[in-house]
């Protein structure tokens, strides 16, 4: 039986909104394995978001339970969810959320930075960079990177702090195809090279065939959960 | 995170919008400025009235007749008799010149020019007691007064006004009140800082001017009596001692001295106070200035938390805690409010010298003196001003949600 990373049971998300209440996500359960690439589809407002942000620990359930890499993730407070963040989660964002006036360097480091790192920041961080093919970039800004180098950076961030878990909500949105390509090789490269888990929402299912799983998700709820045949299980490979 | 992290966070945002950053820091300037302006010009004051006033002597004490609340009817008028008791090595031990005086006004003229001008019935006590001495010629000596001798003393300004010079006048003649005088010296140049020009003065003997200049009612009648004491510990005791002969001269009823008796410390003292309220009250609307421009800085720091709500949002999701996010936004405010202070004590210092520089040109010797302390307090005030109004800011930010602050446009 391979390891657990998420443990998620009966999440719901209710949103007040004036009288109306919104139920973004209604009792679902899910359970990813370590070394797992798997892939989140779904109508939209179907709660995609609202589940990413909850396993990230951006948010909170309203209820049920979460065990993410074995810790309960379901009473703790703000700042014992940003060092869970911290130390386990690597984000990618649709819209890269760089740091607009830091160098890639400097954005890469900021994670670095928040977990007390003080020697051999720098130079994790630029093995970061490296990893994802950006080591001659080092000092650009965003705005002298490309949306797709862009993006390369933020995936060089949410790896510095070697998290358990990657995770992209339509990292693929705002890069057209090529780059997008570009952006899914390197993710699964991450996964299938050094056992990283992975999950990604998508809109795209050529780019959800690519992984190992595939989760629809309708009204706040699992519909659908396959597994693809070709996943060559590497579960306990890495750490 | 690392406070150079923070810091470098807060110096980015202050760079990245130089001129809001300006403005926002000007409130500063001009609340610091202002705050170290009046302190100094107050302080220069107090150090102005002071020296004036201990310039008058050392360890005085100042009689005069009558009670300070004019209660007793009919004071005895203080005498040369008096004067002569007080010089009493036996009675008043701690006694070391006594020097009366009797003042008035006069007009002096000389070669058609004329003048008026305050006049001063003194002995040759008081060249030890008020520090007088001349620049040439001889002082009033124990002759001139024996003799009612019409002789004068000038002052540099009335010299200057008769004569257009203050030297080679010995032996000259002029008239005071239309009786002639002969000038025995030039007294030297005093500073002319404090309540009077002491320049703009002539010296007679005082019994002089009791016969012929100033007459009073009681014929040996002087105004002042200045008594010296030993020294500066002696002064009480010969307050006392003085006290006690004119109790017995005057034969006064218990309680119910008709004289007054001032030390130079409660002139001190008195004005120590006044000019003491008068710096706290410029020193207080300078203050507000201040906390306007702390309210500045609040403004801007909201303005600064709303346009980086996604940021802050960015950096909680990459793991900062609460108290990064506090610490960044506290240390942009801090930053801004201490950059403040140090152009706002520059900005003070040049007023006080501008200040200055219109006092020296308008004869009045204020030097406005900026003090450590004054800048200690104008930078810590300022950085907790900062920190002050930084703080609700700072604090709406750290406590932004992830999700909402990533969420927001
Ligand atoms: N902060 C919020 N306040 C109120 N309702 C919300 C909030 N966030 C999400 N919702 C609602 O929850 C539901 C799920 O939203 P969610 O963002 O998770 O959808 P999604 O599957 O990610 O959609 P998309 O594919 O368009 O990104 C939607 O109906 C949305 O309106
Ligand atoms: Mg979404």
């Amino acid at each position: 039986m391979a390891e657990r990373v998420v443990e998620a049971r009966h999440l719901s998300k209710v949103y007040q909104m004036g009288d109306v209440e919104v139920h973004a996500l209604r009792g679902l359960s899910l359970d990813i394995n370590r070394g797992e690439a798997m892939a989140i589809m779904g109508p939209s407002g179907s709660g995609k978001s609202t589940l990413m942000n909850i396993l990230g620990c951006l948010d909170r359930p309203s209820a049920g339970s979460y065990h993410l890499d074995g810790e309960s993730v379901a009473n703790l407070d703000d700042d014992q969810l940003a060092d869970i963040r911290n130390r386990k989660v690597g984000f990618v964002f649709q819209t890269f959320n760089l740091l607009r006036r830091t160098s890639a360097l400097e954005n890469v480091e900021l994670p670095l930075r928040y977990a007390g790192v003080g020697a051999g920041r720098r130079q994790r961080a630029i093995a970061a960079l490296e990893a994802v093919g950006l080591g001659e970039r080092l000092d650009h800004r965003p705005n002298e990177l490309s949306g797709g180098q862009q993006q390369r950076v933020a995936i060089a961030r949410a790896l510095v702090n070697e998290p358990a878990i990657i995770m992209a909500d339509e990292p693929t949105g705002n890069l057209d195809s090529k780059a997008g390509a570009d952006i899914m090789k390197l993710l699964l490269k991450l996964n299938r090279q050094d056992g990283k888990t992975l999950i990604i929402v998508t809109h795209d299912s050529d780019v959800a065939e690519q992984t190992d799983r595939i989760v629809l998700i309708r009204d706040g709820q699992v519909e659908a959960d396959r597994k693809l045949g070709r996943s060559k299980k590497i579960a306990s490979k890495g750490k | 995170m690392d406070f150079i992290a923070s810091l470098q966070a807060a110096i980015e945002s202050i760079t990245a919008n130089k001129l809001r950053s300006a403005l926002t820091v000007l409130g500063i300037v001009i609340g610091v400025g202002a705050v170290i302006a009046m302190l100094a010009i107050g302080r220069g004051a107090q150090d102005s009235i002071a020296g004036s006033i201990e310039g008058i002597g050392t360890n005085l004490l100042f009689v005069m007749r009558g009670d300070s609340q004019n209660q007793v009817r009919n004071p005895q008028p203080l005498t040369m008799d008096d004067a002569a008791a007080l010089s009493d090595v036996f009675q008043a031990p701690s006694v070391i010149n006594v020097a009366p005086l009797l003042q008035g006004s006069a007009t002096v003229s000389a070669r058609g020019e004329s003048t008026t001008t305050t006049l001063n019935g003194i002995t040759s006590e008081h060249e030890a007691v008020r520090g007088w001495s001349v620049s040439e010629g001889e002082f009033i000596n124990s002759s001139h007064l024996l003799g009612r001798s019409a002789v004068v003393l000038l002052g540099t300004a009335v010299a200057d006004d008769l004569f257009g010079r203050h030297d080679g006048l010995v032996g000259e003649t002029v008239r005071i009140n239309g009786q002639p005088f002969r000038v025995i010296g030039i007294l030297a140049e005093r500073g002319t800082g404090g309540f009077s020009n002491e320049n703009d003065t002539v010296m007679v003997p005082l019994t002089t001017a009791q016969a012929r200049l100033l007459q009073r009612s009681t014929p040996r009648s002087v105004d002042v009596i200045l008594v010296q004491a030993v020294d500066a510990d002696a002064v009480p005791q010969a307050s006392e001692q003085v006290a006690n002969i004119l109790r017995t001269r005057h034969r006064t009823a218990l309680g119910a001295d008709d004289f007054t008796i001032i030390n130079q410390q409660d002139f001190l003292d008195t004005a120590a106070s006044i000019t003491g309220v008068l710096t706290i009250f410029l020193g207080g609307i300078a203050a507000i200035s201040l906390l306007v421009g702390g309210i500045g800085i609040m403004n801007i720091m909201l303005v600064s938390v709303i346009e980086r709500t996604r940021e802050i949002g960015l950096r909680k999701a990459l793991g900062a805690r609460k108290r990064d996010i506090l610490f960044q936004f506290l240390a942009e405010s801090s930053l801004l409010s201490l950059i403040g202070g140090i152009l706002g004590i520059t900005l003070g210092w040049l007023i006080s010298v501008g200040v200055g520089a219109i006092a020296a040109a308008a004869n009045a010797d204020i030097v406005p003196k900026i003090g450590i302390d004054s800048v200690l307090l104008a930078t810590l005030f300022s950085m907790a001003v900062g920190l002050f109004f930084g703080l609700y800011p700072a604090n709406q930010a750290a406590n932004l949600q992830p999700v909402e602050a990533l969420r927001y446009e």
